[in-house]
């Protein structure tokens, strides 16, 4: 039974190992998503963010330690792989339907979310002729069905450029806004990270590192892990863009109260 | 037409219809080899049945629901890949069934009739075993199948969604090791996963929803079977063979089709 602190967290891991195929994935990791929070999980590449994610959905279990989640609580979940079997004949608002229980006003509601998403135009589409950026809006629109209290976001490494992922960014901001939900998110782009999120968690097997945005930039253990270029990089993030991008690559007048800043990659 | 002939046609049709929507999941969740794995368990079934002087059918569907569960239990170990698992489990249970039957029958038996089928012996008994097992298969199909779909779709999610995964596989698994131990009476342990996917295969490019694609497989499936005991008969062709080979031609008018179909647009 949760006592009185844990049931303040939508979820919550404590001190949890993890071994795949004797190996330690992760390694006494506390983390905890409050509800109106976003916590971001940043690190390099196979460093367990995705084993983590999983621990805390409960698609695996931990080796050790403890995973509380709130009785009940409703999850909505952008996985990292999205693939779906090209044999399979689906479209995009067949696929939103299945996270419906069968109601008269499904369709309305998927027309809804999708149109939330910026992705009304694809209703009609197969899944397997969408873009990844598409596919992830659309991943995204199904989790805002199921009306979560916690929305959890693996990014995916490949198909999503850096502008289309500010305007995810955004999407997700809004979203939060609106529902007050709480929010974990995977990315592999520490600048939107850093511009969207109130918490970071710096994972590389074990927590490096987390909190506040800024005080987790400046941590050594952040710049020992990113490296020094990375770190003075961020000051590109606190600068303007005359225009922004939607995700098809299309130019938009930039808004006023964006809140998405876009910097440009850490990646290579 | 002889008696005999109306019960094979029966016999097929059901079969086919059973298959049009199995041997769909069968496609989208990359099942052909865990096919042939319970077709090749199906052997050791019948020799259960003889064993224990049931009808071969209820010793079929005992021993391949039996390996069904069996792999979802071994898969989730990961420690070997999941063809590695399947392919001890179909080769190793195919083995045991030979040498059961041998025993069991003596060493002159007729293993033709089980290893390609025997459609033009189908018994009154079969026939009902086909509608009363397909019957039962296809409701609990149409009640699995928003949650079998979703979890198709994406496994994690739909467990994330509260789906029940686990629940579902092993329903599904159930499902299927009925349907190869009635679709074995019409084409065989070695031809079962054939009239599964070819006519799945032959829907897909016509098909925009999985329902239609189901549907439409099941209506391949029967042609095929029509087709099959046609030529069977017409040109005395060993039955099981002949079936496989009509859906391997609707599956090639199929391909022609939709290369057709899709040129002027492009």
């Amino acid at each position: 039974m949760a006592d009185a602190t844990a049931s303040a967290s939508l979820v919550e891991a404590a001190d949890v190992d993890v071994d795949l195929g004797g190996r330690r994935v992760i390694s006494r990791v506390s983390v905890s998503v409050a509800p109106d929070e976003v916590v971001a999980l940043i690190g390099p590449n196979g460093a367990g963010k995705t084993t983590l994610v999983r621990v805390l959905l409960g698609l695996v279990a931990p080796s050790r330690g403890i995973v509380r989640r709130k009785p009940g609580l409703r999850t909505g979940y952008m996985p990292q792989r999205m693939t779906i079997d090209p044999a399979l004949p689906l479209t995009v608002e067949r696929l939103l339907r299945l996270a419906l229980a069968t109601g008269t006003d499904a369709r309305t509601r998927v027309r809804t979310a999708l149109d939330e998403m910026g992705a009304g135009h694809l209703a009609n589409a197969t899944v397997q002729e969408l873009s990844g950026g598409e596919l992830q809006r659309v991943f995204l629109a199904r989790a805002l069905l199921r009306e979560p209290e916690l929305l959890v976001l693996d990014e995916p490494v490949q198909g999503v450029d850096v502008a289309g992922q500010a305007e995810l960014y955004g999407l997700i901001a809004r979203i939060r806004e609106r529902r007050h939900c709480g929010a974990l998110v995977v990315s592999h782009d520490l600048h939107l990270v850093m511009a969207a999120t109130n918490r970071v968690i710096c994972l590389n097997h074990h927590v490096c590192c987390a909190g506040h945005p800024e005080t987790v930039s400046r941590d050594p253990a952040f710049i020992a892990l990113f490296g020094p270029q990375a770190v003075q990089s961020f000051a590109v993030y606190h600068h303007h863009h005359d225009h922004q991008h939607d995700a098809h690559g299309d130019v938009l007048p930039l808004e006023a109260e964006s809140k998405v800043k876009i910097g440009t990659g850490v990646h290579g | 037409m002889d008696d005999f002939l109306w019960r094979a046609l029966a016999a097929g049709i059901g079969v086919a219809v059973l298959s049009g929507p199995l041997g769909s999941f069968v496609v989208w969740r990359r099942l052909a080899y865990f096919g042939d794995t319970l077709a090749h368990a199906a052997l050791l079934g019948v020799a259960v049945g003889l064993i224990a002087g049931v009808d071969y059918t209820v010793g079929v569907i005992a021993v391949c629901a039996a390996v069904a569960v069996l792999l979802v239990f071994l898969s989730e170990g990961r420690r070997f890949s999941g063809d590695t698992v399947l392919g001890i489990l179909s080769h190793g249970t195919l083995s045991i069934g030979l040498l059961a039957v041998a025993v069991v029958e003596g060493p002159r038996i007729d293993l033709t009739a089980y290893l390609f089928g025997d459609i033009l012996a189908v018994t009154r008994g079969d026939l009902w075993a086909v509608y009363g097992f397909g019957a039962a298969v296809l409701a609990a199909l149409v009640g699995l199948w928003r949650p079998l779909l979703a979890v198709t779709v994406h496994e994690d999610v739909a467990r994330v969604e509260g789906v029940p995964v686990r629940a579902i596989g092993i329903g599904f698994m159930l499902l299927m090791a009925t349907t190869v131990a009635l679709a074995m009476k019409v084409v065989g342990i070695l031809l079962v996963t054939g009239l599964l996917i070819i006519p799945a295969a032959a829907a897909r490019r016509f098909a925009r929803t999985p329902e239609a694609m189901a549907v439409l497989a099941a209506t391949v499936g029967v042609g095929a079977v029509v087709a099959g005991l046609r030529g069977a008969v017409a040109l005395d062709l060993p039955a099981g063979p002949a079936v496989v080979i009509a859906a391997l031609g609707l599956f090639a008018i199929s391909v022609a089709a939709a290369a057709f179909r899709s040129k002027p647009d492009v």
